[in-house]
């Protein structure tokens, strides 16, 4: 670990210990806004943990998020909710690996038509299930959990998926997965096992977005396949993510931030407008800021540095 | 028997509506995920026509397929031409071209929603029945059905027995070889997606003589175009209007046979089986 590692390491530690005082300071309207900031943190990240380095626009957040939920909403009258998460994630994983084996044979437009057919999918088949075989609308999730506990829980998960995300940044997963980005045949010719890897690292991603959901469950207190399917958050993760650019691991925490605030707003205010407001947002993501803000910031500074080293250069 | 009458006469305006989608991503390349946007709009402008002006939607169609040209055309030149000029590998702009036609999704259905508010619209058009080897069926369905093939039809004579449908059949094979034979590969792909444009707002016109339509049902019948696009394989126009068939009879069997519940569960799964396992289409996959 390097002297600057360790300093990111300490500040963000810092900067989660703070957060977890939140509760205390705050409930109501702030803290719930914190908890909507945290629940889409954590899915972007996760998000980005596999469509960031493979290039591959996941459209099935809201399946894997729904696994979780079930999960919870299944086992809530048998086991305590810290394991139930688990099980969430392990369920999330399962899922993962059989549609990331599936998927392999898929590319490109395909996986996004894919994951989103997928998702449509899981919760046509689960709210069938549900009134059909079960004889029910949904489950009931009742707990003595509130905002606060789940914003302590979302924070703890948060932290697991960086730390995750840079451990695998670090590990030879991590560079086997920018040399697939960058171009797949050659990895293939490193000896790189693509498919593989890509699927371990779906796998990854798949159980902390199921983790994500397990922790809201007691949120909604009533799971339905309607809400817990929502897919509406798919596109939601993938804009946010955009938004804050994939390149980097917090990427998405700056793009995740400002439209949570500002989302909130528009469906407060304005709640006919807010499929237009997202029409929007994918263009001007499109079309303004291909690699996001990050990206854009990145960029420039790098010509910042260029110019400065060039008439540096003049002088000597 | 009936059932599979039903189905093919839902399949027919399928048909059209998927042709629309072939030709955008199959010639232009350009997974146009707005595609359910058009024949949304078209749905209201068949109904705007026949309730405010007393226009039938058959002779409707004379208005429709023009403006849903004209706009489709627009949406190519102004918005994904640029993404099609400054991208740098084809699955740079697939992934693109879907996010930004994702966006205009949405904000075309949000649009929609907001002029025409969340009820469902229908009206009356020849609802009256209509016999049928023995049975009856409503006389709306059968017209429907039969201007969707007139309109198949002479989008196949114009694809394979004129010059400039050969061009097209061309680009849709071989962008650069197309180049190399001195065919103007940007004109064609505008035109193609602004003919796809206007064969889909045909298929919308026709879908609202028989079918309860509402400002948000685009996304769901984006994905039944592009379940029957990649069954019949993409840019193959025979292939997609058996896949429409084969799609129509498939909902019908199973809204009648096993539960109307079902219904979309089928299509999504129909869409998920064939994705895994015959990516290139059910017909080999000779183009596209």
């Amino acid at each position: 670990m390097t002297r600057s590692e360790g300093l990111t390491l300490f500040t963000a530690a810092a900067a989660f210990a703070a957060l977890a005082a939140l509760p205390f300071v705050t409930e109501g309207f702030y803290l719930t806004l914190a908890v909507n900031m945290a629940l889409y943190i954590a899915l972007c990240t996760a998000w980005t943990l596999f469509s960031g380095p493979t290039h591959l626009v996941s459209l099935a957040t809201a399946a894997f998020f729904g696994i979780g939920t079930y999960s919870v909403a299944i086992g809530i009258e048998i086991l305590p909710f810290p394991l139930l998460i688990l099980c969430g994630g392990v369920a999330g994983a399962l899922f993962a690996a059989l549609v990331g084996a599936a998927t392999l044979r898929v590319s490109g437009a395909y996986f996004v038509i894919f994951t989103l057919g997928l998702a449509e999918l899981t919760r046509q088949v689960v709210a069938y299930l549900q009134t059909k075989v079960f004889g029910s609308m949904g489950l009931f999730v009742l707990t003595d959990h509130g905002e606060g506990d789940l914003f302590r829980y979302l924070l703890g998960l948060i932290a697991a998926i960086f730390l995750v995300g840079w451990l695998i940044g670090r590990a030879r997963l991590g560079f086997a997965m920018r040399v697939i980005g960058n171009d797949e045949v050659v990895a293939r010719h490193f000896g790189i096992e693509v498919a593989r890897s890509k699927v371990i690292l779906f796998m990854v991603s798949g159980a902390f977005i199921a983790m994500v959901g397990a922790i809201m469950a007691p949120r909604y207190a009533y799971i339905e396949p309607q809400s817990a399917f929502n897919p509406t958050m798919s596109f939601l993760v993938v804009i946010m993510a955009l938004l804050g650019g994939t390149r980097r691991l917090w990427g998405p925490l700056v793009g995740v931030v400002p439209f949570t605030i500002v989302a909130d707003f528009i469906s407060a205010n304005f709640p006919d407008h807010f499929n237009v407001i997202i029409g929007l947002a994918f263009l001007a993501v499109v079309y303004l800021l291909k690699d996001g803000v990050t990206g854009a910031i990145e960029q420039a500074l790098g010509r910042r540095r260029r110019a400065a080293s060039v008439t540096g250069e003049g002088r000597a | 028997m009936e059932i599979l009458i039903t189905g093919v006469l839902l399949g027919g305006t399928y048909a059209l509506i998927a042709l629309g989608l072939t030709l955008q991503y199959g010639v232009a390349r350009i997974m146009n995920l707005a595609n359910g946007e058009t024949l949304v709009a078209a749905c209201f402008g068949a109904w705007l026509l026949f309730t405010a002006a007393q226009i039938s939607p058959l002779w409707g169609l004379l208005i429709i397929a023009p403006l849903g040209f004209v706009a489709n055309g627009l949406i190519y030149a102004g918005l994904l031409r640029p993404l099609v000029r400054r991208a740098v590998t084809q699955g740079a702009l697939e992934v693109d071209a879907i996010l930004a036609t994702f966006g205009l999704l949405f904000l075309f259905e949000g649009a929609m929603h907001l002029i025409f508010g969340g009820s469902f619209f229908n009206y009356q058009f020849l609802a009256v029945p209509f016999e049928l080897l023995g049975e009856s069926y409503a006389l709306n369905r059968v017209v429907a059905f039969a201007a969707a093939a007139i309109i198949s039809v002479l989008l196949a004579f114009f694809l394979y027995r004129t010059r400039f449908g050969t061009a097209i059949r061309a680009v849709a094979v071989d962008p650069d070889a197309a180049r190399l034979v001195a065919i103007d590969v940007e004109f064609v792909a505008l035109f193609a997606f602004a003919l796809g444009g206007a064969i889909t707002a045909c298929g919308g016109a026709l879908l609202s003589t028989f079918y309860t339509f509402e400002a948000s049902m685009g996304g769901i019948f984006m994905i039944k175009a592009l379940i029957i696009v990649i069954m019949g394989g993409v840019g193959d126009v025979r292939g997609a209007v058996l896949a429409a068939l084969i799609l129509g009879v498939i909902e019908t069997l199973v809204a009648s046979l096993v539960d109307p519940g079902l219904t979309l569960t089928a299509t999504y799964g129909l869409f998920v089986t064939i994705l895994l396992f015959r990516p290139q289409g059910l017909f080999g996959g000779a183009a596209g």
